[in-house]
């Protein structure tokens, strides 16, 4: 068996070296040369003979033109790249030697998706053998899911060269992914080559079973079939915990929305139309801190959220102060009132927003902890969305805290039981509604801090969470935080199991329709408040 | 940021009702000369200011202020100079009617140039054709309509979906084999996924092949349909996106994509409603090589879209302010009717409407493009690929120009449908029997 394997790889190696040799022979200059025509079909024949060529050079050019670093000098035809988009040094392509006036009206090379492809696979082939582990790993990739058979060669020398058995591993299936897709491959082969791929079990695993030729062996057909089912079947059981994982996400950001109208309708009981406006400041104020980053302190720009959160807070904290002070308490005790007044002062902020930033969005980068997704168990996990989940916890059990054992906890928890008993006990109630409300409306606005990163940052920020929030408040019971904390996972973990069956628009319909007869049931929510307070 | 001109002049003419003799007789006084006392031309603009689409349709507003401006430093037309009459709809779709109502019977406007969502120009269509004036409708939409007092700049699905799906079954676009119709839950997304899905099916796609996905406007959790599209992707033929995501919804759309990582190498995602605006909130790093279709795209190379961007950024004072598709389609419509001003000699709507047919203007990408007799305009169709700036790389387009097609060639009880303004004075001709009227 591993004499087959043995000696087939040296027949493959050998007929790989034969269809390259000629294509290495072919001048690096005048490959390069190429890149000059502006032409995507001249460009692939040059990615070709420059991967062919291989070498660090090679590899060098080829990075460059995936991320767009790659430049031609119109007039005489040169080509440089760049080592990073923020590196100004220019290199001389031919050499890779700096260059020290480089010409000027330098222009990109431009690709296509076809090219990015083909540049992909052909790094991914190059860098088989590099020393950085995470780039071998990218490698082998890259392999799996360009499936070109010209890659086979050099990853059966790497199999051979690699440590680390995870990436061994990875090689492993990458090579039994080009095994299926050979017509030469044995029966004994293929047949190894679903079992690997098996071991793998993912969606990339099943594409590659699912492309087998309709004309190979009945058994390879089988055993492929078969194994098919089997890690559909893990999958099915995956994606049951994706839902509840995606519901707990949106759970997640509905709690996070909703949890300062917990403070100012559910504790106060004032009607915040102005609530989701804060929630947009919150927003901007991440944005604001972006740009002094951006423009001051770049290296520093993944602390920028951090600094974000207590302005944000600070900020809409005093524009709350500021809307109590100024609006709401003339309106204790008329709901009607509070409603249109508190619209108005979120028309008034949204347009006030819209004179100062514009009214295009806005870009809020993600800091590099918050990109990208990381494999759990075959469950892909964003990083953003973790650290939401992550953050909003943190934020209700801050809270929490901060209502049982702090003395403005206490004042407020007071004034809202009783308010008279609590100012002949001398506390000043105007005083304490007013930081209440500051309270939840910081609480809005570091919910825009997180929500930056997820949705748009545009004037329209607020109009699409006020909804949904006071959707959780209600539902968990008004004035019990525990009960918008159960309200807002119920509600995420039910639509995500409602979205994949009836729709991501039929889902929020029967969600609405659900709450709705929730309410006629249960009018005071999940968790009402039982007592005095209710009356009051 | 303009101030919002539309309250001043709302209450400017309302006075002027009042005021109007003495208005002129202080006039005459002052100028002295009574035959300078030229009235302008009033343009109509109705652009939401405020609200959910005022993120797009500001910028239309603010081009056509830019474009009035210009030609009344050439003299405006005819010898007479235009004006502004601003209106805000607020995105309220019942608003539209009115205020199109007020544009026309208050401020006698010769013509109106607005609107952005389907909806709006339904309700403004009655409008128009009761008091008989002239809507110049700058948007890609959905087709399937043509009316006498509508003149649509934007690209009618030939335009930009049809050649958008050909491109991504050709070798270069990545030979697809199976696709997904992702849109937003209203009526262009609907009437385009229905075009598209009957061109696939005719082009040999099986039905398994197809998935349809629907959002409601803003969606902003797009984890499940995201992760529904990577399976859906695995089953070993090249798949593709096609996004008919309108508006807000696109931003938290492609942040998703590029957290869970979809790269367009793998699903590229070619969108119909994504411009350059609508990219400048997102970090476009991870989402290099997804595709959008129009017919402009700001980094095509051109005197003349050289030219226009300078003074945009100029007129708006703002050295990195973006140009898009619709805007251009406003350039387009605007030079147009005032060529068909000045052929007809008049600012009368019907002679302005019999006037436009036939009427060329260039566009900015450097063709000349042509006012057809269905009312909708000739075309370049252009794919662009997103780079890492926020621009877009043109990876392919047209050889010549495409003629919009008010009816769509692929739907049972539209294909036999016919627009012609001129011989047949008839919107919807059905040619099969030889009727107007379908």
């Amino acid at each position: 068996m591993i004499q087959v394997r043995a000696f087939c790889a040296a027949v493959i190696s050998l007929f790989a070296f034969l269809m390259f040799a000629p294509a290495a022979q072919a001048d690096f200059a005048s490959s390069l040369a190429r890149f000059a025509q502006d032409e995507f079909s001249e460009t692939a024949l040059a990615i070709d003979e420059i991967a062919a060529s291989g070498g660090s050079r090679a590899q060098q050019v080829l990075e460059a033109l995936g991320s767009a670093r790659l430049f031609v000098d119109p007039a005489s035809k040169k080509v440089y790249w760049r080592a990073a988009t923020s590196d100004r040094t220019i290199h001389d392509a031919a050499n890779g030697e700096p260059v020290a006036d480089p010409p000027a009206g330098l222009q990109v090379v431009r690709i296509n998706n076809r090219l990015r492809g083909a540049t992909l696979n052909a790094i991914g082939a190059l860098t088989l053998m590099a020393p950085d582990p995470a780039r071998r790993r990218a490698a082998a990739e890259s392999i799996f899911k360009s499936r070109d058979a010209s890659a086979l060669a050099p990853l059966e020398a790497a199999i051979k060269n690699e440590k680390d058995p995870a990436i061994a591993a990875l090689f492993a299936q990458a090579r039994a992914v080009l095994m299926l897709a050979e017509p030469q491959t044995t029966k004994d082969q293929q047949l190894e080559a679903i079992s690997i791929l098996r071991m793998r079990a993912d969606i990339g695993a099943i594409a590659a079973l699912r492309s087998i030729s309709a004309t190979a062996d009945a058994d390879v057909k089988a055993l492929a079939a078969d194994a098919v089912t089997a890690i559909e079947a893990r999958l099915k059981l995956m994606s049951h915990v994706q839902n509840v994982w995606y519901g707990l996400s949106l759970g997640s950001v509905l709690l996070l929305a909703a949890i300062g109208l917990a403070i100012t309708f559910g504790v106060m009981g004032v009607i915040n139309m102005a609530h989701g406006e804060m929630v947009m400041l919150g927003a901007y104020t991440t944005f604001v801190v972006q740009e002094v980053f951006r423009a001051y302190a770049p290296a520093w720009f993944d602390w920028s959220l951090a600094v974000a959160l207590p302005l944000a807070f600070l900020f809409t904290g005093l524009v709350g102060v500021a809307i109590e002070r100024g609006v709401i308490r003339f309106l204790y005790g008329r709901p009607l009132e509070t409603l249109l007044a508190t619209w108005g002062v979120s028309l008034i902020l949204q347009q006030a927003v819209r004179t100062i930033f514009g009214p295009s969005n806005r870009e809020v980068g993600a800091p590099s902890y918050m990109s990208g997704a990381f494999d759990l168990l075959g469950l892909s996990v964003t990083w953003g969305r973790m650290w939401i989940i992550v953050f909003t916890l943190f934020v209700f059990v801050s809270l929490l805290l901060a209502l049982k054992h702090t003395s403005l906890g206490l004042h407020m928890r007071a004034v809202t039981q009783n308010r008279r008993m609590a100012s002949a006990m001398g506390i000043r109630t105007p005083w304490v509604d007013a930081m209440t409300f500051g309270l939840g409306s910081g609480l809005a606005g570091i919910a825009g801090v997180a929500l930056s990163q997820i949705d748009n940052v545009s004037p329209n920020l607020g109009q699409s969470y006020i909804i949904d929030s006071f959707m959780v408040v209600v539902f968990g019971g008004v004035g019990n935080l525990w009960g918008t904390l159960v309200s807002a996972f119920a509600l995420g973990v039910a639509n995500k199991f409602l979205e994949p069956v009836a729709g991501a628009v039929l889902a929020k319909i029967f969600i609405l329709v659900l709450l709705i007869l929730f309410i006629q049931k249960r009018p005071r929510g999940l968790f009402a408040l039982k007592g005095r307070a209710v009356e009051a | 940021m303009m101030p919002n001109w539309g309250v001043c002049m709302s209450i400017k003419f309302v006075r002027r009702g009042v005021l109007a003799g003495m208005a002129s007789a202080a006039m005459m006084l002052i100028v002295g000369a009574p035959a300078i006392a030229q009235e302008t031309i009033k343009v109509g603009i109705l652009h939401s200011l405020s609200g959910t689409m005022a993120i797009s349709e500001t910028t239309l507003k603010d081009v056509m202020l830019m474009l009035i401006e210009e030609q009344n430093k050439k003299g405006g037309v005819l010898g007479r100079k235009l004006e502004a009459v601003v209106v805000d709809p607020a995105s309220n779709w019942p608003l539209f009617a009115e205020k199109a109502r007020e544009l026309i019977t208050q401020h006698k406007v010769a013509a109106v140039f607005g609107c952005w969502t389907s909806v709006s120009r339904k309700s403004v269509l009655p409008v128009f054709k009761e008091l008989n004036n002239i809507l110049f409708y700058p948007v890609q939409y959905e087709g399937e309509e043509s009316e006498r007092n509508v003149f649509y700049t934007g690209a009618a699905p030939n335009q930009q979906a049809i050649p958008a799906v050909d491109y991504l079954m050709s070798k270069d676009g990545g030979d697809v084999k199976r696709w997904v119709l992702a849109g937003t839950d209203y009526v262009y997304p609907r009437t385009t996924n229905r075009i598209l899905e009957a061109y696939l099916k005719a082009k040999g796609v099986a039905a398994e092949d197809i998935m349809i996905n629907y959002t409601p406007f803003g969606h902003s959790d797009w984890q499940t349909i995201v992760s529904n599209v990577k399976k859906f992707g695995s089953a070993g033929k090249k798949t593709a996106v096609v996004s008919t995501i309108n508006g807000d919804a696109n931003v938290p759309f492609y942040k998703e994509l590029a957290n869970q990582g979809v790269k367009a190498t793998d699903i590229p995602v070619v969108a119909f409603s994504v411009g350059e605006e609508e990219l400048a909130g997102v970090d476009t790093s991870n989402l290099v090589g997804h595709l959008a279709a129009w017919n402009y795209f700001q980094s095509v190379k051109n005197p003349a879209n050289a030219e226009f961007i300078a003074k945009w950024q100029a007129f708006t004072k703002n050295p990195k302010r973006v140009t898009n598709d619709p805007m251009e389609a406003h350039v387009v419509g605007f030079n147009m009717w005032i060529k068909a001003i000045e052929k007809a000699g008049t600012t009368d709507t019907d002679k302005v409407i019999d006037a436009l047919p036939g009427i060329e203007a260039a566009n900015l990408t450097g063709g000349m493009s042509k006012m057809l007799p269905n009312h909708h305009i000739t075309k370049p169709v252009m794919i662009g690929e997103i780079r890492a700036d926020g621009q877009f790389d043109v990876v392919w387009q047209t050889k010549g120009l495409v003629a919009g097609d008010a009816w769509s060639d692929f739907l049972e009880g539209s294909k036999d449908l016919e627009a012609d303004w001129v011989g047949k004075k008839c919107g919807n001709f059905n040619t099969k029997i030889n009727k107007c009227g379908s």
